[in-house]
């Protein structure tokens, strides 16, 4: 496998890596505060569709990202009532909203585009664009000089190549998300807020008893989570592809979720996980660069089912020990 | 005594549905002082401090503090007025640092370094000022018992509370521990905090209180200067009759050995040895007690016995061995071999507390050939007449079979498990903390219940953290810490001093079993 293979492998990887990292932090938020959320899938799918579907109609994609942010966020206000304010199952509550999603998203698209339950292919405006970074070699560069971007690339310096092809060429969500791991770190381990996150995740008790409100501390974790699913679904539809198609989200809530468990609820482990299980999902579509490495053919399956594997294996016990939020899925009630 | 109280409650009276939790409840404390708030379980005592630290409101009633009526709607209302509560089960963040724990929603702003720093600095001064010492760094889940709570004080201290509640707060702690406690609390008063002590053990109000308020059924029976009442009084004052608080029993005469124990060791699933090497034996008509901190060994050795869970060595009961890990050793198999068992939690072991009080009593007799109807269905009838005569027997009130466990008071689920156990008629009988949670006059039944036991010539492994009790109704003491005995003592021979420090893992001379 030559250096330009490897790149570009990693470069999908990191395409693939964003949505999850997305939803992994979503899911990390919601479950730091004690609300397990079963429902990123759902989200993310009703943001995918509603950011398509705006996104094409007002044919601007900021106004997509931001009704796909606010569906999501809406969801995310009826999970918390169903598991904060009512106390109910908070992961029945999060399956339901997973369903209802799966089949009004298609059933909403019939109504609107008669495409068959999709929407129609997002141009121009109506997507994100990949951004070229300065000193990048980007299509701009390749229209200048009238040959093929990827000649350009090849023929540029390994520093170059690495720059131009990995690290330049991504739409901006990619790039806010990776910005969102420090962030998040921060937010947790260095502010009030992340303080008293992390407490009510763990022992809400301890949060009412200081005279603080273990119920709008939650909300807000939700809140968060629903802007970060919101985000994650737009980038698929509005910025990964072209549009919305059914199920497009094809289990990525729940590999976050594993991601989450692997990660062991941190944001840097996070965003490692995400790379990691993005990467299985890249080498899935180039299962020749597998066989040129280790000389053996590996059924795409097998890597779609590792995420889930190797999370088995951490929840086992195998891997250190990953120890999920005490308070986590239990409604607060107050004792006396 | 003129000056003006620290605390005043006017006429505070709250329901829940029919159930008068608290009714015109008047008491005030004046700076400086200890006070002690003593009663039964369900008396009312955790409602009245609920509603002082803005956890209910109050139905009716003012609250004056240093002579201003204030208002408390939640805690943090509570908290800026000056009151800091101890609960019982802490409230402390077990994987957060001290520090982390005590800033906790009295922090300095957005960012957690300034606060951080701050709360390190005042807690050094706070640990110079009431020889209160933590680690700042420690987490919370590697401090012992003693001092989280120190942590739950410091707490109540950094945000500046001149009103300190204590509840029970010498349930989970050794004697030694519990002494540090009240010269602490001793150290406060001194500095002119004002202390209210909430607690069910009268040794501890005469010991440390200058006033003491008795709460019985919701109302306030009285208030009284300790230095004028006396343990019988205030019992009385409690229970509203005259109570024996010394166990009256003859004294023992034992036979036979009955349960014979040697070299028990028991692992946990995360790989931790509980018990270790544990050797003791107890003969018919005999009471011996295990005494220890909870959580040193003793729930596991209940539950090998009482065949709850399996582990290693050597145990005899009537001269047969018992299976301690085959196809025998489940709990059905162990009460066929004549052991009965009063687990220590009896809500979540001995109980299911949403099922009828008579199917509850129908456990462990439910393979019973006398309960069987025919091959299909057991005999409910027979069952529930047969919880009727037992509920008649063991005073369990009220006396009604279709009632849910849960509709008990804790006393009187203790009784349904004791009477439940104890009409079997065992060889052997395994009761765990009995009186946990229980009022006083429920506790003077139940001691007689075990000690007639033991006078039909029946064995009787007694566990219970509370060492009044242990010392009260044992023919013979053995000592539990870290999963060993630390040693053998008889009652008339020792004293609590000794029998504390043999539980803090200081070493004694060795088992004398």
């Amino acid at each position: 496998m030559d250096f330009l293979t490897l790149l570009q492998v990693l470069d999908t990887t990191i395409r693939f890596a964003t949505p999850l990292l997305l939803a992994c932090l979503a899911g990390l938020y919601s479950e730091r505060a004690g609300i397990f959320d079963i429902g990123l899938e759902g989200k993310m799918l009703a943001a995918a569709f509603f950011s398509a579907a705006v996104a094409y109609t007002s044919g601007n994609v900021w106004i997509g990202l931001l009704a796909g942010v606010a569906v999501s966020v809406l969801l995310s206000i009826l999970h918390g009532l169903a598991s904060i304010t009512f106390r109910g199952n908070q992961l029945i509550s999060g399956l339901a909203i997973t369903m209802l999603v799966g089949g009004m998203t298609v059933l909403v698209a019939q109504d609107w585009f008669k495409q068959g339950g999709r929407t129609p292919q997002l141009e121009g405006a109506a997507r994100f664009e990949p951004i070229t970074l300065p000193f990048a070699i980007g299509p701009a560069d390749a229209e200048a000089k009238g040959e093929q971007l990827s000649k350009l690339i090849a023929e540029a310096s390994p520093l170059q190549q690495i720059y131009s092809e990995l690290i330049s060429g991504h739409p901006i969500l990619v790039y806010l998300a990776l910005a969102l791991v420090p962030l998040t770190w921060w937010v947790l381990f260095r502010t009030r807020f992340g303080l008293r996150l992390r407490a009510v995740g763990e022992n809400p008790a301890s949060v009412d008893t200081a005279g603080v409100s273990v119920v709008s501390l939650r909300y807000s974790a939700v809140l968060i989570c629903g802007v970060l699913c919101g985000l994650a679904g737009a980038y698929l539809a509005t910025a990964m592809q072209a549009g919305f198609v059914k199920d497009m989200t094809t289990g990525r809530g729940y590999i976050a979720l594993a991601a989450l468990i692997f990660a062991k609820w941190r944001p840097w482990y996070a965003l490692w996980t995400t790379l990691l299980f993005g990467l299985f999902q890249a080498l899935e579509l180039r299962t020749d660069v597998i066989e040129n490495v280790i000389g053996m053919a590996v059924q795409s399956q097998l890597l779609g089912a590792l995420p889930y594997i190797l999370t088995v294996v951490i929840l086992a016990g195998f891997v250190g020990k990953a120890i999920p939020p005490r308070a986590g899925g239990q409604p607060y009630v107050k004792e006396r | 005594m003129t000056s003006t109280p620290a605390l005043e409650l006017k006429g505070i009276s709250k329901a829940f549905g029919p159930v008068q939790a608290n009714k015109d409840i008047s008491i005030s404390v004046q700076p400086g002082t200890i006070h002690g708030i003593i009663g039964e379980n369900g008396a009312g005592k955790s409602t009245l401090m609920s509603i002082l630290y803005g956890f209910y409101k109050a139905d009716a009633g003012e609250i004056f503090i240093k002579g201003q009526k204030t208002a408390i709607p939640d805690s943090q209302a509570a908290i800026s007025a000056g009151i800091g509560m101890v609960f019982q089960h802490f409230k402390l963040v077990e994987n957060f640092t001290v520090l982390e724990n005590i800033i906790l929603g009295a922090e300095d702003g957005g960012l957690l370094r300034p606060s951080l720093a701050k709360a390190r600095k005042e807690l050094k001064h706070l640990a110079e000022e009431y020889e209160l010492n933590v680690d700042p760094d420690a987490l919370i889940e590697n401090l012992s018992v003693g001092h989280q709570q120190r942590v739950e004080i410091l707490k109540a201290l950094y945000r500046q509370a001149e009103i300190l509640i204590l509840d029970e707060p010498t349930g989970v702690l050794t004697p030694a521990e519990a002494d540090q406690l009240f010269r602490i609390l001793d150290r406060l008063r001194e500095e002119g905090k004002t202390i209210i002590l909430i607690t069910h053990k009268l040794r501890e109000i005469m010991d440390t209180t200058d006033t003491v308020s008795v709460m019985r059924r919701g109302e306030m029976t009285a208030t009284v200067k300790t230095a004028e009442t006396s343990p019988e009084q205030l019992a009385e004052l409690m229970v509203g009759r005259k109570v024996l608080l010394q166990v009256e029993k003859a004294p023992a005469q034992p036979g036979a050995t009955i349960l014979e124990v040697k070299n028990l060791s028991v692992t946990d699933d995360k790989g931790v040895q509980r018990l270790k090497d544990v050797s003791l034996n107890i003969r018919a008509g005999e009471i011996l007690g295990i005494a220890g901190v909870a959580g040193n060994g003793q729930s596991e050795l209940m539950e090998i016995l009482g065949g709850m869970i399996s582990g290693t060595g050597a145990v005899t009961l009537n001269g047969e061995p018992l299976d301690l890990t085959g196809r025998f050793s489940d709990g059905r198999s162990r009460r066929a071999r004549g052991v009965a068992h009063v687990p220590e939690d009896r809500q979540s072991e001995g109980l299911i507390m949403d099922f009828h009080a008579w199917e509850n009593v129908a456990f462990g007799y439910h393979h019973d050939e006398k309960y069987q109807k025919n091959a299909l269905f057991m005999d409910n009838n027979a069952l529930r007449e047969d919880t009727q005569r037992k509920m008649d027997k063991f005073d369990v009130r009220p006396p009604l079979p279709w009632l849910a466990a849960k509709n008990f008071s804790g006393g009187n689920q203790q009784k349904i498990v004791v009477a439940r156990e104890i009409e079997r008629n065992p060889d052997l009988l395994l009761v765990g903390q009995p009186t946990r949670g229980v009022d006083i006059g429920a506790i003077e039944f139940i001691h007689k219940q075990i000690i007639e036991l033991r006078d039909q010539g029946k064995a009787i492994l007694l566990v219970s953290v509370e060492l009044d009790e242990i010392m009260s109704l044992s023919d013979r003491i053995a000592v539990m810490f870290d999963g060993k005995i630390m040693g053998e003592r008889m009652p008339e021979d020792t004293n609590a001093q000794e029998l504390g420090l043999l539980m803090a893992g200081v070493a004694g001379n060795g088992g004398a079993a």
